[in-house]
């Protein structure tokens, strides 16, 4: 035992494998932050200019950049909110069912593995459903919510003869955002405390009142958290928007089921950039950071909820 | 006598049966003649492992008769054919090495133990003159008359000290208003040893107090359904020796108004604060528990019938 042995156990080098894997592991989050820096940049550079763009330099005959991202920013998040509300109670009840209501672990296995099959489903294959068997389907629909509720500002307008409205759209993406919300509510129903399930069922709670009083306040945080997730995927939701959807530039309404509809910002650019060119190309651009912005303020609340709901 | 039904009448409880004697407020007179006369010391219950040994206690409204009872978890029997008087308004300490099924028969009494998937038990339980185990009985309604304290105290975090009180009515949808639900919380509050300690806080919520208080709260939620029996597993185990104590006051002052079981691991706390012991055991892991030996709880511990019971009282068992 020469003293250089002595001085080597003493100060202790990590074996190389370990070496190899913390530093692999730094340079993945580290290339993540550059990516994220690097879209930003390519954002701000060469969409920020067309923030003051003059007429004849945008897209779709616009005067100025507001009035083309103002509408659009209203239209996708319209769109996102209409998928949030149409898939809020499902996403809850199909969590529940594989959850709390499950007759056996197996069914809720099963369950959850229909969810993970529907998440897998591409964009483009719910485009070609909500245009081809959804749209036309809710023609006679929107022809009697129009007859019947029409003096309620959702209805009031000449009803779509084709069906693809915004409505329509919000459905296709409810559609699409339910596996992930379904996923957030099931965790959080998982993780209720058989304490308080207990607490409940011995003072004398039906099953509801049990998923009332013990399941759900335990898991409000995170059925909020996977709300705003899912609002944050509906808002990017580009392919199926834009297939299903018949819009009008610059128009700003919240009738439901008329022809004229507000475009979202995805469905927007996907739709237009083809024809574009240069500066109209940097508007479209400037239009993404919008988007960019609206998606990081969602996620940015879904997490201080969801962290809120730990810490409380 | 009382003729009443244990199990209340909920509203909602009913479900999809049609009639059931329990939440209908029926008498039943064939098995309260049977568990009169077992009150009375008039005749032995079936099937009693070890004489109940009541003559000494006064007959007092709560009384259960439990006859003839096995508990099975799908196919493995935890408790084999248990018979035993548990007294009205008395303490009854439940006693016997881990996995003889104390809990399970604790459970059973009111049917918490059917949450678990599979789980089922036969025999009768007679609270009243009223089978809380009979095929027509709701088991919502048998819980409201037959409540239940936990190891682990369960405050609900989300409700305030309050809340947590009035958490069993809130649940069926009858949350009192005003000056009913302040005068209702206070009641349950000093009935549980808690009121000087939370009066000034009860909006707080209801896991910001100690684990002592905590368990205090959770007797006062269940003393608000106004139950007739209240079941503790293992109440003090989670507890400091001093919360420990204030724990088995409680215990004692509420067997003036309820009949108290106690599931317990602790033989001198048996011995301080039950009227009645019963000792279980089991031949061996795996086997079905069963009961070895109840009786007034100074006779049971100064002189045990069997000699399993000496040994697990004298500290020799295994
Ligand atoms: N949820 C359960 N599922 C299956 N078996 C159980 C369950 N709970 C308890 N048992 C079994 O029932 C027997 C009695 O358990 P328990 O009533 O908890 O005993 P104790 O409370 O006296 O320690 C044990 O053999 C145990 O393994
Ligand atoms: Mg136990």
């Amino acid at each position: 035992m020469g003293p250089t042995s002595a001085s080597a156990v003493g100060t202790p080098r990590a074996p190389l494998s370990e070496r190899v894997f913390a530093g692999s592991m730094r340079g993945a989050a580290g290339g993540v932050a550059l990516i994220l820096a690097g879209v930003l940049t390519f954002l701000a550079v060469r969409g920020g200019p067309a923030m003051f763009a003059q007429e004849g330099e945008l897209p779709a005959h616009a005067t100025n950049f507001l009035q083309l991202a103002g509408p659009a920013a209203f239209g996708s998040l319209w769109v996102a909110v209409i998928a949030l509300v149409v898939a809020s109670l499902p996403a809850i009840g199909v969590a529940l069912a594989a959850t709390i209501y499950a007759p056996s672990p197996k069914f809720g296995r099963f369950l959850a593995a229909v969810l993970d099959l529907l998440a897998a489903v591409p964009s483009v294959v719910f485009g070609l459903w909500g245009l081809m068997i959804l749209a036309p389907l809710m023609v006679p629909i929107y022809g009697w919510l129009h007859r019947n509720l029409g003096w309620l500002p959702f209805f009031s307008g000449e009803p779509s003869v084709t069906g693809r409205t915004v409505l329509t759209a919000g459905l296709v993406v409810g559609v699409m955002i339910l596996p992930i919300m379904a996923a957030m509510c099931r965790e959080s129903f998982a993780l209720t405390p058989p304490a308080l399930m207990e607490a409940a069922v011995a003072l004398g709670a039906t099953r509801w009142e049990m998923v009332r009083y013990a399941v759900l306040p335990t898991a409000r945080s995170g059925i909020v958290a996977g709300g705003m997730l899912a609002l944050g995927r509906a808002l990017g939701e580009t392919m199926a928007v834009a297939m299903v959807l018949s819009w009008t530039p610059y128009l700003v309404s919240v009738n439901l089921v008329s022809s004229g509809n507000p475009v979202t910002i995805a469905a927007f650019i996907a739709s237009t950039f083809p024809e574009s060119t240069g500066s109209q190309v940097g508007a479209l651009i400037g239009l993404g950071l919008v988007l960019f912005g609206i998606s990081l303020l969602v996620s940015i609340a879904g997490r201080r909820i969801a962290r809120q709901g730990v810490t409380r | 006598m009382t003729a009443t039904v244990p199990a209340g009448t909920r509203a909602d409880s009913s479900g999809a049966s049609p009639v059931q004697p329990g939440a209908a407020g029926l008498a039943v007179p064939a098995q309260m003649s049977l568990a009169d006369a077992v009150e009375m010391g008039l005749v032995a219950a079936p099937g009693s492992a070890g004489s109940a040994g009541l003559a000494g206690l006064p007959v007092a409204p709560g009384h259960i008769s439990i006859t003839g009872v096995s508990c099975y978890y799908g196919s493995h029997l935890a408790v084999a054919d248990v018979s035993l008087e548990v007294p009205g308004r008395a303490v009854t300490a439940f006693i016997g090495p881990s996995g003889c099924g104390k809990s399970t028969l604790l459970r059973a009494i009111n049917r918490m133990h059917e949450v678990i998937p599979g789980a089922r038990s036969l025999g009768s339980i007679i609270l009243d003159g009223v089978d809380l185990n009979g095929s027509g009985v709701d088991a919502v309604a048998v819980r409201s008359k037959v409540g239940m304290v936990f190891q682990k105290p369960n405050p609900f975090p989300a409700m305030s000290i309050k809340d947590n009180v009035l958490a069993g009515l809130i649940i069926r949808g009858a949350r009192p208003r005003g000056s009913a639900a302040d005068d209702l919380v206070e009641q349950c509050l000093r009935r549980a040893h808690l009121w000087d300690e939370v009066k000034d806080r009860l909006k707080k919520a209801g896991d910001s107090l100690s684990g002592g208080q905590q368990q205090r709260l959770c007797i006062a939620r269940a003393v608000a359904v106004q139950p007739d029996v209240v079941l503790m597993d293992e109440p003090c185990s989670a507890l400091d020796p001093i919360s420990t104590l204030a724990i088995e006051e409680l215990m004692r002052d509420l067997a003036q108004d309820y009949t108290v079981v106690v599931v317990t691991h602790n033989m001198a706390q048996a011995n301080r604060i039950s009227d009645v012991t019963a000792f279980f055991s089991l031949a061996q892991a795996g086997q079905p528990g069963r009961l070895v030996e109840s009786g007034p709880t100074g006779d049971l511990f100064s002189a045990p019938k069997v000699a399993a019971t000496r040994d697990y009282i004298e500290g020799r068992f295994g």
